[in-house]
């Protein structure tokens, strides 16, 4: 295994059920990569072995907690890792059951790719429409439909040809822009790492393949320029007296020095005068950068404010229209207080109207509700005390998403793409 | 027109810098523990980049168990002189003397256990609100469910069925009195991405890091270093080898391993072909199973 030093990072998330392969699916990632180590291989052999199996349980790699293991269940995300000469991968592995919506929401909000594992016995069933629509709602670039378990239906064509034709007459109802699929078998291999001797009529590529080539450049927002202040830097030392650099993550655009941009929200205009990381200057900084801007002029800017291009620049509202992913035993109703976390800004709100909520299994609208409860998913309209500078969360994941914070126990209780 | 992405380590750097200076913005009195280990080092050498040409904003806290390598303490001073940082370090052996903890008895008594006492003792004194470590998600299986925030009650105690959903780059560090939060930065770096960002930045290590000579006790298949904190059981002997750390914790429980890796490109070498996990040679995760999860329940690390 030789590691390349300028892979790209691709980070998916993988969603299934306890009986679809999930977990066989990413042991074999991580066993065909050789991203599992024999201590490791060892300890799952001993657990294996004690629980009486007569196979070795690849789903104890990756289930973590000892509450899990006890009751035989992934409650959380956790995150895996592993890399070919190509890429490095993180995967956010999280449970499919309909309770831990809220677990696949949080995975997928940092996703470039979904892989959705459908059984090749049992084509497409509830939860492959639920794990569909939250990748379209958290607008995940790319999507794999892996058709799992191909070895069971003889790795029968008719039956992957069909499954396919299933899944594109339903995710043409939503907001998908990339979707392949694979026929493979993770408990044999077959199509996963290897090409499968098995399926001569399958002329696409392997999942690892696809994973190490698909295009994430263009992920990220390139054109409209926005870098949230975090915080301002003030060294307070003779060498660099007058120094003051804005510093923050770029979530969009391409800042060069010598541009124009506008600071909001004092709407004072200036020019890029350098754009650094400890002391090396950077000629061109793009998503999702972490940079140190100064600026020609000397303005009063501080942490929530955002420097954007004059001729460019965000929506600035405080009524905003939210799908929102409700993440908390109590339940949010009209008029509940919040608080808004929007990039680096934070600000109080309230629940102006629930508009709908949307059933994940059925992607119908029921309206007319007063509450939505742990797990739900709704259109929701959200006051805030003060303006926020946001794009729609189809345009820039960064800034058009928020989170939602009870006042009372400081608990993050939603999460939000702004429409 | 350019190729507008990063390499994988710079994502990987940008990301912790956003959290190192996310924390600088949210609490009041942050704090880096410093073990003088890699993963500690690097996450130093992120906070210099973080705030140039300002100077490292929080001091380091180092909790020394009386037990450490000389290299590491010796790395640790020179390193907090050249960045002009502050230090403080939290003693077991005071924590001991005052009566706060009861040392371990018998041939593989440690301190790792002590430590989290006096950990949390030294983070009340300071009144810390959030201690950054460089604990990673792939070292350990109850690591690999842990939050880049990670909230901790008022006893210092992790609750992993109540972690805050982390999404996007959104990260909510609101706490009520009393708590505080432990922060890790580089969760997403593996074992290889730390090596060759250190290789990319050249970045200086302890020696111990590099194949050496070394006086060792050989004790159920785990390479430890002849040390005054180890007692010798019957029948062993001192054996010398030539050895190198993977990682850097106490003398009595660090498992060296047999290398000849004495540059970063043998030792990145050694890493992309290893077969064991880099906490496979700590003795305090051969304790059970669950001993990384039960520890830091407590308010481990």
């Amino acid at each position: 295994m030789s590691i390349q030093e300028n892979n790209q990072l691709l980070r998916f998330t993988t969603a299934g059920s306890v009986d679809d392969g999930k977990s066989t699916l990413i042991g074999r990632l991580l066993y065909d990569s050789k991203s599992i180590f024999e201590d490791q291989i060892e300890a799952v052999k001993t657990s294996s072995e004690k629980k009486g199996f007569d196979y070795v349980d690849l789903s104890l790699l990756t289930d973590g907690l000892k509450s899990e293991r006890e009751q035989g269940i992934t409650i959380d995300v956790a995150y895996r890792y592993f890399a070919t000469p190509k890429r490095k991968f993180i995967i956010a592995d999280t449970p499919g059951h309909t309770q831990y919506t809220r677990n696949m929401v949080t995975g997928a909000s940092t996703a470039n790719l979904a892989i959705i594992l459908v059984d090749a016995r049992k084509g497409l069933l509830e939860q492959t429409y639920r794990h569909s629509f939250i990748a379209s709602l958290l607008k995940i670039p790319h999507v794999v439909v892996c058709v799992n378990k191909m070895d069971l239906v003889d790795y029968s064509e008719e039956v992957y040809n069909q499954i396919v034709a299933d899944y594109e007459a339903f995710s043409s109802k939503l907001d998908i822009k990339d979707v392949q699929f694979v026929p493979i078998s993770a408990l044999k291999g077959d199509n996963v790492v290897d090409r499968s001797e098995n399926m001569d009529w399958y002329e696409g590529s392997t999942l690892l393949y696809h994973l190490e080539h698909v295009h994430i450049a263009s992920d990220f927002n390139h054109i409209d320029c926005r870098l949230p202040v975090q915080m301002v830097i003030r060294p307070h030392t003779l060498e660099f007296q007058d120094f003051r650099g804005y510093a923050g993550r770029i979530d969009g655009g391409i800042f060069k020095p010598g541009d124009e941009v506008k600071i909001l929200p004092s709407g004072f205009t200036s020019k890029v005068k350098t754009i650094e990381l400890n002391g090396e200057q950077i000629a061109e900084a793009y998503a999702p950068m972490s940079v140190t801007m100064t600026l020609e002029d000397e303005i009063d800017i501080s942490r929530g404010d955002m420097i954007v291009r004059p001729n460019n620049q965000p929506k600035s509202e405080q009524d905003l229209e939210v799908m929102v992913c409700w993440m908390n035993q109590k339940s949010l109703q009209n008029r509940t207080k919040l608080i808004v976390k929007h990039t680096t800004k934070e600000c109080q709100a309230m629940v102006k109207d629930i508009q709908y909520k949307v059933d994940v299994n059925t992607l119908h609208r029921i309206e007319d509700i007063q509450e939505i409860g742990m797990n739900d998913i709704a259109r929701v309209s959200i006051r805030t005390a003060s303006p926020i500078f946001f794009d729609s969360y189809s345009k820039n994941r960064q800034t058009g998403s928020i989170i939602l914070i009870d006042p009372n126990t400081n608990e993050t209780v939603g999460a939000g793409m702004i429409i | 027109m350019g190729q507008y992405y990063l390499s994988h380590l710079k994502e990987l750097e940008a990301e912790a810098i956003f959290i190192i200076r996310e924390v600088v913005s949210q609490f009041e009195r942050p704090a880096l523990l410093f073990s003088g280990g890699k993963d500690s080092i690097l996450l130093a050498h992120l906070a210099k980049k973080a705030f140039y040409p300002a100077k490292i904003p929080f001091p380091l806290i180092h909790i020394d168990t009386g037990h450490n390598f000389p290299e590491t303490l010796e790395f640790r001073d020179a390193l907090v002189e050249e960045l002009g940082v502050q230090l403080v370090v939290g003693s077991v052996q005071e924590s001991i003397d005052k009566g706060r903890v009861r040392e371990e008895t018998g041939v593989n008594a440690s301190r790792n256990a002590l430590q989290t006492v006096t950990l949390l003792d030294t983070l009340e004194d300071l009144k810390i609100d959030a201690a950054m470590g460089g604990a990673r998600r792939d070292e350990e299986k109850a690591r690999a469910k842990e939050r880049f925030f990670s909230h901790r009650d008022e006893f210092g105690q992790w609750d992993p069925k109540n972690q805050r959903p982390e999404l996007w780059n959104l990260f909510n560090g609101r706490k009520h009195h009393g708590e505080h939060f432990r922060i890790f930065p580089i969760s997403n770096w593996t074992e290889m991405d730390v090596w060759q960002y250190i290789k990319e930045e050249n970045i200086a290590l302890p020696s111990l890091y590099f194949s050496h000579e070394r006086e060792c006790i050989v004790r159920d298949e785990v390479i430890l270093a002849k040390s005054e904190f180890l007692p010798l059981k019957e029948g062993e002997e001192i054996q010398k080898l030539i050895v190198r750390y993977r990682t850097c914790g106490d003398m009595p429980i660090t498992g060296a391993v047999l290398s000849n890796a004495d540059t970063l490109e043998l030792i990145i070498e050694e890493v992309a072909t290893t077969r064991t996990t880099e906490r496979g040679t700590r003795a305090d995760d051969k304790r059970g199973e669950t001993a990384m999860e039960d520890r830091k329940k407590a308010g481990y690390f």
